[in-house]
C-alpha cells in the first residue's frame, strides 16, 4: 500500500549565509603557493651573476624600443602573408578534399593524384620548400612568372598547409553519417549536389576546431620565410641584430607572434569549447 | 506496379538476398516483417536503387529501374523513401529540407516549392514548424517532416525502413496516423517494419522474410492468425512471447 502523500511539497532548502571561508581559501592558498614558487624562481634568476649580462643581452628595454618600429613593420608583412595564405588553403585544401572524397570509378586517377599530393607535402618539410621554391624558381628567369622571392616562398606554405588541411576536411566529410548522403541521393540528388547541400555544410562544421589549430600553426610560421630574405618580422630583428649585436629585437619580434597568437589560442578554444556544448546538447536530446 | 523477380544481393560471401520474387500493385500496402538480418531494409532500399543488386531485376510499370530512359532523377520522383533515423539535414530549416529537391533538381521557384512544402507540411499537421531546425523537434515531429520531405516530389511509391523503430512508443501514434492517411490518399507503399499492430492494422498483404527469401505471403489476417510456415509461427511465437504482438 502507499502510504498517504503531503498535498504540497517541502519548501525550498534555506539558502546558507555565503561561507567566506569555504569561498576565499582555496583560492589564497593558489595564490600563495604561485607567489611562492614564481618568487622563487625570479630571486633565483636575479641572484645569478650572468643575469645583469643576460638582461642587457636580451631585454634591453633602449634596444627593444629602438628595434620595434622596423620590426613591428616587418610583422605587417607576417600578417599579410597570413591572411592571404589563408584564404588561398581554404580554398585550394578544399578542392582538394573535395575531389579525394569522390566516389565512383571514374575519379579513381584524380583521387589518386590528390592522394600522391597530400603523402608529398605533408612528407616534405615546410623549411625545403620556402627554400627550393623561393630561390629554386625565380632563379630559373622563365618569362611571364613572378620571380618575387615572398610570391614563391608564399606559394609554397600554401601547397605544404593545403595538404594537412586537406585531410582535416576529408576526416569532416568522413564524420558525417552515411544516412545523410542516402537521404540527399534518395532525394535525386546527383553527386555535386549530394556535396555541396547536404554533406559540405556539416563537414565543415565538424572540421572547424581542428582549422582552427591550423590557422595559429600558420601564423608562426610565415616567419620561415625569412630565410629567402623576405624582410619579416625575424628578419627585420636579424637585421638589427647583425648590426648592433644585441637580441632585444628578437625578443621584440617573440613578444609581437604571441600578442597574435594567444588571442588565436583562445579563440580557438572558445570555438571548440561551444562545439562541444552544442554537441553535448544534441546528445542529451535525442 | 512494381515487379521484382529473382533478386539476389551478397554483402561480401554473406547472401543477404536470395532470388526474392514479389509483386506490388498500385495502391497496394506491402508490409516486410521478419527479423534482423533478413534481408528486408536491403530489398527496400534495392527498388530506389540505393543498393544495386548482384543479379535479378525490379521494374516499375514495366520499365526496369536501371534503365537509362528514366534519367538522373525519374526514378527518384517516382519512389519516395523515409528511414529508421529521420536522416533529415541538421544545418537546414524543415522548410528547407523539404524544398531542397523540388528547387535542385525540380527547379521549381522558390516561392512555389515552399507553397508545396506547407501544403505537404500541412497533412501532418507540421506546418507550424516550417522555420525549426529538425533537433529542436520531437522525434515523432522529424518523422513526419521526413514524410513530407520524401513526399515534396509527388512520389506515387513510398518506400518506408522501419520508420518508427527509433521513436519512443507514445510518439509511434501520430507517425502511424500519417501513414494511414497516406494510403487513404491511394499511395502504393512498400513497409519495412517491427510493429506487428501497424501491418496488421495496414497492410493488404504481409511477407514474411527470413534469410532472404519470403518464405510466407498473405493477407495479415491470415498471416497472423494462421502462420503455414514453420519459420513464420516460430517468429510470431517469440514475438508473442515477447510481448509484441
Amino acid at each position: 500500500m502507499i502510504p498517504e502523500q503531503p498535498t504540497t511539497p517541502p519548501p525550498l532548502p534555506r539558502r546558507r549565509g555565503f561561507d567566506w571561508r569555504r569561498a576565499l581559501l582555496p583560492g589564497m592558498i593558489s595564490a600563495g603557493s604561485i607567489l611562492a614558487v614564481f618568487g622563487g624562481l625570479a630571486w633565483l634568476i636575479a641572484q645569478n651573476e650572468n643575469w645583469p649580462r643576460i638582461q642587457r643581452q636580451f631585454f634591453s628595454v633602449d634596444h627593444m624600443l629602438a628595434a620595434l618600429p622596423r620590426v613591428a613593420h616587418g610583422f605587417l608583412t607576417n600578417l599579410q602573408v597570413w591572411l592571404i595564405a589563408m584564404a588561398c588553403i581554404a580554398v585550394w585544401a578544399l578542392v582538394l578534399a573535395v575531389i579525394r572524397s569522390l566516389r565512383g570509378p571514374w575519379f579513381a586517377p584524380f583521387r589518386l593524384m590528390v592522394m600522391l599530393y597530400v603523402d608529398l607535402f605533408r612528407g616534405l618539410p615546410a623549411l625545403l620548400l620556402v627554400i627550393l621554391f623561393g630561390f629554386g624558381i625565380p632563379a630559373l628567369r622563365i618569362a611571364g612568372l613572378p620571380n618575387s622571392g615572398l610570391f614563391w616562398g608564399g606559394v609554397a606554405m600554401v601547397l605544404s598547409y593545403s595538404a594537412y588541411v586537406c585531410e582535416i576536411y576529408r576526416s569532416g566529410i568522413d564524420a558525417v553519417h552515411e544516412g545523410q548522403r542516402s537521404a540527399a541521393r534518395a532525394l535525386g540528388l546527383n553527386e555535386g549536389q549530394v556535396m555541396l547541400y547536404a554533406i559540405l555544410p556539416q563537414a565543415l562544421r565538424n572540421a572547424v576546431p581542428s582549422l582552427m589549430n591550423i590557422v595559429v600553426a600558420l601564423q608562426k610560421d610565415v616567419a620561415l620565410l625569412s630565410v629567402i630574405g623576405v624582410r619579416d618580422a625575424v628578419r627585420e630583428a636579424q637585421i638589427y641584430t647583425a648590426s648592433t649585436f644585441n637580441y632585444s629585437s628578437l625578443v621584440v619580434a617573440a613578444l609581437l607572434f604571441l600578442l597574435a597568437t594567444i588571442p588565436m589560442a583562445r579563440l580557438a578554444d572558445w570555438i571548440t569549447h561551444r562545439d562541444r556544448k552544442r554537441r553535448l546538447q544534441m546528445a542529451e536530446e535525442t | 506496379m512494381i515487379e521484382i523477380r529473382e533478386l539476389t544481393k551478397y554483402f561480401g560471401p554473406h547472401l543477404v538476398l536470395d532470388r526474392v520474387t514479389l509483386d506490388v500493385a498500385r495502391h497496394e500496402v506491402v508490409c516486410l516483417i521478419g527479423a534482423s538480418g533478413s534481408g528486408k531494409s536491403t530489398l527496400l532500399r534495392c527498388i530506389n536503387r540505393l543498393i544495386d543488386p548482384d543479379w535479378g531485376e525490379i521494374r516499375i510499370d514495366g520499365r526496369p529501374v536501371t534503365d537509362p530512359s528514366w534519367g538522373r532523377t525519374g526514378l527518384q520522383q517516382r519512389v519516395g523513401i523515409v528511414f529508421q533515423s529521420y536522416n533529415l539535414f541538421p544545418h537546414m530549416r524543415v522548410i528547407d529540407n523539404i524544398t531542397l529537391a523540388p528547387r535542385k533538381v525540380l527547379r521549381l521557384p522558390r516561392a512555389q516549392a515552399e507553397e508545396q512544402a506547407i501544403e505537404t507540411l500541412a497533412l501532418f499537421g507540421m506546418e507550424r514548424f516550417a522555420r525549426a531546425y529538425p533537433e529542436q523537434l520531437s522525434g515523432g515531429q522529424q518523422q513526419r517532416v521526413a514524410l513530407a520531405r520524401a513526399l515534396a516530389g509527388q512520389p506515387d511509391v513510398l518506400l518506408l525502413d522501419e520508420v518508427t523503430a527509433a521513436l519512443d512508443p507514445e510518439l509511434v501514434g501520430e507517425v502511424m496516423d500519417a501513414i494511414r492517411g497516406l494510403k487513404a490518399r491511394g499511395l502504393t507503399m512498400v513497409i519495412v517494419t517491427h510493429e506487428m499492430g501497424f501491418a496488421r492494422d495496414l497492410a493488404d498483404r504481409v511477407c514474411f522474410l527470413d534469410g532472404g527469401r519470403i518464405v510466407e505471403e498473405a493477407p495479415p489476417a491470415q498471416l497472423f492468425n494462421a502462420p503455414e510456415h514453420p519459420r513464420t509461427r516460430q517468429f510470431l511465437e517469440r514475438l508473442l512471447e515477447a510481448g509484441r504482438l
